[in-house]
């Protein structure tokens, strides 16, 4: 199967991709706790030492020249550039979002990130600064970090991003509910907030680091894209740990899958954690080799990530100039 | 555009190849009387160094240099003194690992990435192990009412090894031979025979005393007057079965030990309630690691008929992501066949597969043009009646059958000749457990495969040889009685 799609760098609007409607076949699964959990302890297990050794072996590609160059671009265009912090201010997010739209001022040809994350106190600053720019505007909603809010409250914090201008909503799973196995309520959580984002994209965190094992991640992953997620995303980026090249690989083998089943491409988004070029291009390899080429594009895949970019730019300047340049030729916004 | 790795390879220029080798005998090198023969590089056909071939007179030489330095410097010397050249060479090894690794992935034509992060680390582990036990002799083997005074070397080993792991095979044989205070000659395959010469000089550069290790290299006639030469007191082979039936014949009357590790055609079995994304890289890893060329190769995949289907989709997939070609790219997971002898074989075997009836399948993936190459391959609708389920390939080819039960899981795993390792894949604790107990095999890995340690013995049932290698049960056939 093919999917055609746009890069936010090029369109105007939200990405196109995800889907609109529920599988018929999900009817009976998501009727009730006890359906759900049927269903998603009966997926196969992940064996922790064999998907930690596969992740590993895939981190052991030599990546070099033209590669690189075409994995650190990718990587770039990939980048949801994220602050999320108490001591955010319009200065700030205003800078972010200008570093975004031209990551490196010195070098017009380096393409854009995909898209700016912030609060969604933050949305209209961002989004009056990103324009028309093709750069996106993510808003961490439903009481995130810890999502321990009651659905109306988490319902208006997602209203209220989207009404400011959000393209996208990265929206946090009930941990509690689902450690407990409660899946009916997390899975009409995610529906709730899905239909609360209106044209906006929806991202589910499921903060791999509270739900710990891998079988949590699958199920987990499994429940977030039936419930119509159009991405699954790994962490907060407040809990340690975050994102993690093991972590993601379950995930990548989760959207693979579900494509296989449904047909329906849903997006992958790691968080937390990555801040080098080499880190980067190991996702990008695990992308690849896992999911499929289809996926090696900012519709289906983004790094959540800060610091990250301004190493990506350095790594793009020394393929470009043959010399390494000091952090202080890259901006710090 | 799209995210095509661009060639990474690894550079040659680490290793030194010398025009020519002579014989390592009594720590140095020498002329042999025999004739000379080429060694290539089995990715491209190059001719990589001319090798002397020892005759009858040569491997006398050796043996009679191993049994004075056996007598006159190793049998008497401390085991913790021993242990000092063993750790000795281990650190060598280690510092020279990308030089070994290099020269490993030339003459046998694995993936760099294999040779560097498997095969090396694990010979320096072997040395680093056996330098363990060295003086701790007394204690290795209590069952056996071994005392301090008892534990006495056998004295001259004679050690033929194959090509599929040449330097890490040679670490298997003489690391134990050596911790136990035995002196050993050994004679490496005739198309690998580079690491094994490497080996010599790193004994010299460790001051291994003479004659301890002698390497000679040669082929079929001089592994003969090796181990039927009177003056071996003991002989280990690593090899094919009919080779290994051979050297049982030929010590059959004398007073030498034999242990033999031969072939095998191991049973890997992934139940209904497996992880599947992760048995799929464990048959993978089981059947293609080393480009099949390994003894206790998965190459029977046995896969319940309820999950059949789903797992042979994923194999599939998995295999078309496998990357084949220059052993020495970082990103190469499938190297060269060793050798013409051995492609010919595997192709033998394989179009025989074809007119039994088996499917045939292998990913799309283009071969280069010199060299000896086979794709991955995998042939479904096996049963246990066709020819590729019963013998041994030695290559990149798995057959795969289905079962139903449990039961008819192990009488299927158990029905072959060979009995060196299998595979478990389960996520139920208790049928693993169960299945261990009934599958006849040396090893049984569960959840996962192709894992080697020192610590942990390696040997076979019935004709996969006798014998065990590795860890304490390793000491057992460098020691007397």
């Amino acid at each position: 199967m093919t999917t055609t799609s746009t890069a936010p760098n090029e369109g105007t609007g939200p990405a196109t991709g995800g889907w609109d409607a529920l599988p018929d076949s999900f009817g009976d699964i998501v009727r009730s706790d006890a359906s759900l959990s049927r269903f998603l302890h009966g997926l196969p297990g992940v064996d922790q030492v064999g998907a930690e050794a596969r992740a590993a072996s895939l981190g052991t590609r030599s990546i070099k020249t033209t590669a690189k160059e075409y994995a650190i671009d990718l990587a770039i265009r990939m980048v949801d550039l994220t602050t999320l912090e108490g001591q955010d201010t319009p200065g700030k997010v205003r800078a972010l979002a200008s570093k975004a739209m031209r990551p490196d001022p010195a070098d017009p040809t380096c393409p854009a990130a995909a898209a700016v994350c912030v609060y969604p106190d933050m949305v209209a600053t961002a989004k009056e600064t990103l324009g028309s720019s093709g750069v996106h505007v993510a808003a961490v909603a439903t009481a995130f970090p810890s999502g321990r809010a009651a659905l109306d409250i988490k319902l208006a914090d997602t209203h209220d991003a989207v009404e400011a201008g959000a393209d996208e909503i990265d929206m946090v799973i009930d941990r509690g509910a689902f450690l407990a196995g409660r899946y009916k309520q997390v899975y009409d959580e995610i529906v709730a907030v899905r239909e609360a984002c209106g044209d906006a994209h929806l991202k589910v965190i499921f903060e791999t680091g509270e739900l710990q094992t891998y079988d949590n991640v699958r199920r987990a992953s499994w429940l977030a894209m039936m419930a119509g997620g159009h991405f699954i995303k790994t962490s907060t980026g407040k809990v340690q740990p975050a994102a993690t090249l093991p972590v993601t690989l379950v995930m990548l083998e989760a959207v693979r899958d579900f494509r296989e089943a449904t047909g329906q491409m849903v997006g992958v988004k790691p968080a937390g954690g990555i801040r080098t070029s080499k880190d980067a291009i190991k996702y990008l390899v695990m992308v690849n080799e896992i999911a499929g080429p289809d996926w090696l594009d900012p519709d289906w895949f983004r790094f959540g990530a800060s610091t990250l970019l301004n190493d990506l730019l350095m790594q793009r300047t020394k393929m470009r100039t043959g010399r390494y340049s000091g952090p202080d030729y890259f901006t710090l916004d | 555009m799209t995210f095509d790795y661009a060639p990474a390879p690894e550079s040659r220029s680490i290793v030194d190849i010398k025009p020519s080798y002579g014989l390592f005998i009594d720590g140095d090198f020498v002329d042999g009387h025999g004739k000379s023969f080429k060694t290539i590089s089995p990715a491209t056909e190059e001719v990589l160094a001319e090798v002397a071939e020892a005759d009858e007179a040569d491997v006398d030489a050796a043996v009679k240099a191993a049994r004075r330095a056996y007598t006159k410097v190793w049998s008497k010397l401390p085991g913790r003194e021993r242990a000092k050249y063993l750790y000795r060479i281990a650190r060598i090894i280690q510092e020279r690992g990308r030089e070994l690794a290099v020269l490993e992935s030339l003459d046998n034509g694995k993936p760099i990435k294999e040779s560097r992060d498997v095969d090396i680390p694990i010979v320096a582990a072997h040395f680093f192990y056996y330098a363990g036990w060295a003086d701790k002799l007394e204690y290795a083997l209590p069952e056996r009412g071994h005392s301090g005074e008892n534990s006495r070397p056998i004295g001259v080993a004679g050690q033929v090894i194959p090509w599929n792991f040449p330097l890490l095979m040679l670490a298997w044989k003489i690391a134990p031979a050596l911790a136990c205070g035995n002196t050993v000659v050994l004679k490496p395959a005739e198309t690998t025979p580079l690491t094994a010469l490497l080996f010599a000089e790193i004994c010299q550069q460790a001051d291994l005393p003479p004659g301890v290790v002698n390497i000679i290299t040669g082929a079929g006639d001089t592994g003969r007057h090796l181990v039927s030469h009177p003056d071996i007191d003991k002989v280990a082979f690593t090899g094919s079965t009919e080779v290994g039936r051979a050297i049982a014949k030929a010590v059959a009357g004398t007073d030498k030990r034999v242990t033999l590790e031969l072939g095998g055609k191991a049973a890997n079995v992934v139940f209904d309630d497996a992880a599947l994304d992760q048995a799929v890289e464990g048959i993978v890893n089981g059947i293609f690691f080393n480009q099949g060329h390994v003894c206790c190769a998965g190459s029977r995949l046995l896969v319940q008929e309820s999950v059949a289907e789903e797992v042979l989709a994923k194999l599939k997939r998995r295999m078309s992501t496998l990357r084949v070609g220059d052993p020495l790219d970082k990103n190469t997971d499938i190297g060269a066949i060793n050798s013409a002898e051995q492609l010919a074989r595997i192709r033998e075997l394989s179009d025989i597969g074809e007119a039994e009836g088996a499917g045939r399948w292998s990913p799309e993936c283009e071969l280069p043009q010199n060299g000896f190459w086979f794709p991955p391959t995998v042939f479904t609708g096996v049963s246990q009646a066709h020819r590729i389920a019963r013998e041994e390939i030695f290559g990149p080819v798995l057959s795969v059958l289905t079962f139903r039960t449990p039961a008819e899981a192990v009488e299927k795993a158990n029905n072959t000749p060979y009995g060196l390792s299998a595979g478990v894949w389960t996520e139920k604790g208790s049928r693993i457990l169960w299945m261990a107990n009934q599958l006849r095999a040396g090893v049984v890995w569960a959840n996962t495969f192709n894992k080697f340690d020192p610590a942990s013995p390696f040997g076979g049932y019935k004709e996969s040889g006798y014998g065990r290698e590795g860890g304490r049960h390793g000491l057992e056939a460098y020691l007397e009685h």
